[in-house]
């Protein structure tokens, strides 16, 4: 099938490409970019892993074509914070042992951010349904759950002392 | 690349959608939120020749009060119905069953127009749709027509729209006020996929009920309202003697398979526990 044009700003950057139609937007992600912090599992929509922020909301980059999202703004993993500057939540998951074999975290870190962004004080509740859909292998939900809630906290205090 | 190699087509309006379905038949697929549909093709299991994206078609996410019915455009996501507070108003039942509908980053992709057209025996909305008498507003090249969700969902993942329609709007009935209802879902994970789930409603008048409508996910390929179990409740009081009864005519009436998660006497023990629990509910509920 003929390639099509797709513009698709990822982190800040407009990247303009000529894509299959059938380009997965995960796969567009990690070789036409090359950024690779986007994980790929199941890519068929059961683990949850390839999360990406699309247009400011989480969405499985595995279940996108590239093509589908030509026009939109999407945010990986890499546009959160570097390692010498790490973001509050990605700073919370480091003290809180938020991550074993890191396999999950990029999502589990994008889905806390989105969540974070319209509720500022989740509850334990919310915290765990909204993770629902993201999948740990090594089963380290507890201290994932531990380590949402106290970026909440310190996004928070971050908040107040800004203002 | 996982998926077969297909055409791209991005409609720019319904008619626009129209017009590549009729052009391409058998061979085009709509693609709306994709969270079914992609998950398909990545495995291979569909494998459509021409994708027609209606994604974009904004005009099509509502939801508004229409008289009686509840309207909601087909591309609006799940989180746009599950957190409406005019839904919660009008149709608790579906909010209720939208609670168990994916998670929440499938949610915010995925619409419901796509979801019921999709027909997976394993969702919920399809139930939903039949227990509240929904109405599909189908566009095709040969005009507007309105099916009735009892005609619509002819059978697993097929339904009696046409090769060349687009469902453009879902019709719920507004519950009435003082309703009883109810939605129950049993699962593994809150999210994941029914083991079994069952829905009901009915209005309370001098102490029985009326216009009775019960049904199930996951009790059979093709079974969603159950006529027995609803025969056994109309005219009647709930009691321990008619719970009991509808019970068990679900039990009798219901086809459910064996799989991964439960085989068929766990499921069956579902479908009498789960009918006692949304009948015990929604009377608590009715006024």
């Amino acid at each position: 099938m003929a390639k099509m044009p797709v513009s698709i700003t990822v982190n800040g950057q407009r990247y303009e490409r000529e894509v299959d139609p059938r380009l997965l937007l995960s796969d567009f992600i990690r070789h036409e970019i090359g950024l690779t912090g986007t994980h790929v599992g199941c890519e068929n929509g059961a683990c949850g892993v390839c999360a990406v922020l699309i247009n400011g909301k989480t969405g499985l980059s595995c279940l996108a074509f590239a093509v589908q999202c030509d026009g939109d703004e999407i945010e990986t993993i890499e546009s959160l914070g570097t390692p010498s500057d790490l973001h509050p939540i990605q700073e919370a998951f480091w003290e809180n042992h938020g991550l074993q074999c890191g396999f999950c975290t990029p999502a589990m870190v994008l889905t806390a951010h989105e969540l974070l962004s319209r509720n500022a004080s989740p509850s334990r509740a919310e915290i765990i349904e909204a993770i629902g859909g993201n999948l740990c292998r090594c089963t380290g939900y507890q201290t994932i759950v531990d380590s949402i809630e106290q970026a909440a906290e310190q996004m928070r205090a971050g908040k107040e002392e800004a203002a | 690349m996982k998926p077969s190699a297909f055409e791209y087509v991005r409609a720019t309006s319904v008619d626009d959608a129209i017009s590549a379905l009729s052009q391409h038949g058998d061979e085009a697929r709509l693609l709306a939120g994709g969270q079914s549909l992609i998950a398909m093709m990545n495995t291979r299991l569909a494998e459509p020749k021409v994708l027609v994206d209606i994604g974009r078609l904004s005009d099509l996410s509502y939801i508004r009060v229409d008289g009686d019915a509840l309207s909601i455009g087909a591309l609006t996501t799940h989180n746009t119905v599950l957190q409406s507070a005019e839904v919660a108003a009008h149709c608790p039942l579906v909010s209720a069953a939208y609670a168990n509908v994916a998670h929440h980053t499938v949610r915010n992709r995925g619409t419901l127009g796509g979801n019921l057209c999709h027909n997976d025996p394993a969702s919920e909305m399809p139930l939903v749709a039949s227990l509240l008498d929904a109405e599909l507003v189908l566009r095709g090249s040969g005009g507007e027509r309105r099916v009735a969700a009892e005609d619509f969902f002819v059978d697993t993942f097929h339904t009696a729209a046409h090769a060349d329609e687009i469902l453009t709007e879902i019709r719920f009935a507004r519950q009435g006020a003082g309703e009883g209802w109810a939605f129950e879902v049993v699962s593994q994970l809150k999210g994941d996929y029914a083991i079994v789930a069952a829905g009901c409603r009915f209005a309370m008048v001098d102490g029985v009920c009326r216009g009775v409508r019960l049904g199930f996910v996951g009790a059979g390929p093709a079974i969603k309202r159950v006529a027995a179990a609803e025969t056994a409740l109309e005219g009647q009081p709930v009691n321990g003697a008619t719970i009991a009864a509808v019970a068990e005519a679900a039990v009798g009436a219901v086809d459910p398979h064996a799989d991964m998660h439960a085989d068929v006497q766990y499921k069956l023990d579902l479908v009498q526990a789960l009918s006692e629990r949304v009948l015990k509910q929604a009377a608590s509920r009715a006024v």
